[in-house]
């Protein structure tokens, strides 16, 4: 078998397989449900009462997909100039590291005022995270897929080291978490009784900034060139090391707001499981979105309301939560197959 | 020859690629012994017509027949098991393996210990001792030279019993003399009573080597005749469908230098040389041809002059050229660069074409403004290319793989002379482009000679520098040869310089 080419695929192949791809995976997923004893019409009902089925469950997703949309952008910047960044996760304690640091020092005196540049110096503790990764991929070719994941791991060491010494809480009982942060520096809520924090309208305006700079900047002109042919690229005069930089520091930077309106917005202190794996949960995002940075807010929804979903139909139907991770998973994977027969056409022989 | 066993039929194959026809009805039958050639320009479709009988493409109608028996369509092993045998032009060698490695590889059964080695290279003494193809079996095909490399081809395809042999263009790569010598094996394996097709567009290969040639043309069999009675003229005609006459190019008057380099060396880039000691004027109003084997330091020349690499010792003296040398400065001191690869380097294949109009000027006014990208400008200036360089297209949203070669490289041409550069650097700029094409890169190279621009032309086709340049240099091994005017040397001598004969530090 071989794939070839297809060069002007039809409009009925560009949705028809991604449709199939979502059907299938339905079909995946009442398996499961089935497997697990559940009827499969029922779960998948649930899952959708669950995610979407009254305002409070739909400002739940919304808020579970605010870090997401952040994970999800830092990688769809960083994956469409061909920057691999898997250290999402890293990125997103590094934020939440100083957001915490700085919430609890004196800046906390300077009341709301203080957020901006909290949330300023969150960015740039991710872009930093990221930086060192990226000099050694340009300096010396070392993998960034690498490295990157690595400093997932250091990082939350790191976090564990503080949780258990220089940051613990003294009012705390043990437990490993920070001392919270001052309550002028939480992030409002979007409306008086409502749920959702502006974290959320943060990542909205955050997608649309990176759609400005990918669509309508220089430097996304090049960050697109960049990631679609280096070499070009480089003949043609654009430096390449230089864009990557940049890249990584907009990407670092944006992973660390998930960091940043989590604790800012939702936790209010640092703890261990403040990110159930966002980093890596924004790939996927990022993925299914094309790279698209306004498709990126709308995958983050869905993968958040299945998240969401998931979690309130286990406590209905008695289906494990782990559901959610395998939809996800033979979604992700289904998909891709589906983006790629809509471009290639396999030939036998 | 009339007598001779049919070893191969084409009957009628037609390929269609959507609108374009690549075949056309295409019969030919192939004797047992017998050498034809298959002439036609770039484009011609000489190649679908060899992928369809390998069992690469499927052809829409038609048959093919070996040895009498029906070949499967679409099936390469069928291909290969019926006896034939593909040189391509590109080598599909292993460099890290040896060449008795290399000739066994695919061969060898899945289920069994032991790789048969005694067997094989019995075998493989025997070819070359009955075929003059003399190479050391236990030689890395790394270390070999591009002749060596295509005999390792040809052994390959001969260890695998092949009674015909198809040759895709196998002159391209080689210097004179290689190819004489590839003549002479070829005229062996006939005689053993293979039989031969012979791709090429070089008239005077097919008039020294074939017995009969086909021409194609627009993918349709335009002529099939005997070489004994027919002469490199009618070829010509029917090949590009016209009387063609040479070019007649008026001598330039030459003005002052616009680039030198003195004794500049580069690095070697793995298995490319680099430049060793080069000294070179590229003077005003002049065309420079450079001839030479592909693979002798060509790149090395034209990556320094574009930019992407710098000195190891020697100068580079360009009027207006800033102290980091970069592709940006190369760019900025008025250095026009038409690349080697236009898919690969000159373009961006899902960039439209707009996005790749601007490559080279993004970063500046109008197209770039603080930071931002006017588009409308970008756009306006794309429609203006697409008119004054007759870009066959779409429009300028579209991306720009969708444009054939041709119209893809005047889009690179527009892009670059509509800066008005001092010099030139062209770089096989009208490989695998048709002849309309081919005649409009070349009027536009010529017209910006006249116009005053120093041209560097770098081409492995010696008729192309011979016809164009008013002086040539010889590169070989990353050492270049004295200039010679025009006239000066007749393609023998520039063919003995391209293998490295003549120059002071020979080896």
């Amino acid at each position: 078998m071989r794939l070839e080419p297809i060069a002007n695929p039809g409009l009925a192949r560009s949705l028809g397989f991604p449709a199939l791809a979502l059907a299938a995976t339905v079909l995946v997923a009442s398996l499961l449900a089935a497997l697990a004893g559940a009827n499969p019409l029922l779960t998948l009902g649930l899952v959708i009462k669950g995610a979407a089925g009254s305002k409070f469950a739909l400002l739940e997703t919304l808020n579970r997909a605010t870090p997401l949309i952040f994970t999800g952008l830092a990688i769809a910047v960083a994956f469409r100039a061909k920057l691999w960044n898997i250290g999402a996760e890293a990125q997103l304690y590094g934020g939440a590291i100083v957001t915490v640091v700085l919430g609890t020092s004196a800046l906390s005196g300077m009341g709301g005022f203080a957020l901006p540049v909290v949330a300023l110096a969150a960015m740039v503790a991710g872009a930093l995270i990221l930086l060192g990764p990226v000099m050694l991929k340009t300096r010396f070719g070392v993998d960034e897929v690498v490295t990157t994941l690595l400093f997932n791991f250091i990082m939350l060491l790191l976090v564990s080291y503080l949780l258990e010494g220089p940051m613990k809480d003294p009012m705390g009982m043990g437990w490993p978490k920070s001392a919270p942060l001052d309550k002028a520096l939480r992030l409002p809520r979007i409306a008086t009784g409502l749920r959702l924090h502006w974290g959320f309208g943060l990542a909205l305006i955050a997608a649309g900034v990176v759609w400005f700079v990918q669509t309508r900047t220089t430097l996304g002109y090049e960050m697109r060139a960049v990631g679609l042919n280096s070499q070009a690229a480089r003949f043609a005069g654009i430096p390449v090391n230089l864009v990557l930089v940049k890249t990584a520091l907009l990407s670092g930077g944006l992973a660390a707001l998930a960091g940043f309106s989590e604790v800012a917005g939702l936790k209010g202190h640092l703890s261990l499981d403040l990110s159930p794996g966002f980093g890596y949960t924004g790939i996927i995002v990022a993925m299914l979105a094309l790279l698209h940075p306004l498709g990126v807010v709308v995958t983050a929804i869905f993968v958040a309301g299945i998240f969401v979903g998931a979690d309130s139909m286990s406590r209905a139907a008695g289906v494990p939560t782990y559901i959610a991770d395998m939809l996800l998973a033979t979604a992700l994977l289904l998909m891709v197959l589906a983006i790629g027969l809509t471009k290639f056409r396999v030939v036998r022989g | 020859m009339e007598a001779q066993e049919v070893v191969l039929r084409l009957s009628r194959i037609t390929k269609r690629f959507g609108a374009l026809t690549a075949n056309d009805a295409i019969s030919l039958t192939l004797h047992r012994g017998e050498v034809i050639a298959l002439l036609g320009e770039n484009g011609a479709g000489k190649t679908t017509l060899m992928n369809i009988l390998f069992g690469q493409y499927t052809a829409d109608d038609g048959t093919v027949e070996a040895f009498g028996a029906p070949l499967p369509p679409g099936n390469p092993r069928a291909a290969l098991a019926a006896g034939l045998g593909m040189v391509h032009q590109h080598f599909t060698l292993a460099d890290n393996l040896t060449v008795l490695e290399n000739i066994q590889l695919g061969t060898a059964p899945l289920w069994r210990l032991g790789l048969g080695r005694v067997t094989a290279r019995a075998k493989l003494a025997r070819l070359a001792a009955d075929f003059g193809l003399g190479v050391d079996p236990d030689a890395l095909v790394g270390s070999l030279t591009v002749g060596e490399r295509q005999r390792v081809e040809i052994l390959k395809a001969l260890y695998r019993d092949a009674r015909i042999l198809i040759l895709d263009e196998p002159t391209a790569v080689l210097t004179p003399q290689e190819s004489d010598a590839l003549f002479e094996t070829l005229r062996r394996a006939v005689e053993t009573g293979l039989s031969v097709i012979f791709i090429s567009h070089k008239l005077h290969e097919v008039m020294a080597l074939s017995s009969r040639v086909l021409v194609l043309r627009h993918g349709r069999l335009v002529g099939e005749v005997a070489t004994a009675e027919t002469d490199k003229h009618a070829l010509a005609a029917l090949m590009v469908g016209a009387e063609v006459s040479a070019p007649a190019v008026a001598p330039a008057v030459a003005g002052p230098a616009l680039l030198t380099l003195r004794d500049a060396s580069t690095r070697n880039q793995g298995a490319a040389p680099g430049l060793k000691s080069v000294s070179l004027e590229l003077r005003a109003g002049q065309i420079t041809g450079l001839a030479g084997v592909s693979g002798n330091g060509q790149s090395a020349l034209s990556d320094l002059i574009s930019g992407l690499t710098q000195l190891q010792s020697g100068s580079l003296d360009v009027a207006g050229a800033q102290v980091k040398w970069t592709p940006r400065a190369a760019v900025a001191s008025g250095i026009a660069r038409i690349p080697e690869d236009r898919h690969k380097t000159g373009t961006i294949a899902d960039f439209s074409l707009t996005e790749n109009a601007i490559l080279e000027t993004y970063n500046q006014a109008p197209y770039s403004r603080h930071g931002i990208m006017d588009w409308q400008a970008a756009e306006a200036h794309t429609r203006n290319l697409i008119t004054t360089y007759d870009v066959r297209c779409p429009g300028p949203s579209g991306p720009i793989r969708q444009l054939s070669g041709g119209n893809m490289q005047k889009l690179i041409l527009g892009r670059v002379l509509e800066l008005s550069p001092k010099i030139i650097l062209a770089n096989q700029p009208v490989r695998g482009l048709d002849i309309g094409a081919i005649t409009y890169v070349h009027s536009r190279l010529l017209a910006a000679r006249d116009a005053g621009a120093a041209v560097l032309l770098i081409s492995e086709d010696l008729d192309e520098i011979m016809g164009l340049s008013d002086v040539i240099h010889v590169i070989s091994e990353g050492r270049l040869s004295p200039e010679f005017a025009r006239g000066e040397q007749s393609a023998a001598e520039l063919g003995l310089w391209m293998a490295g004969q003549g120059f002071a530090d020979a080896a």
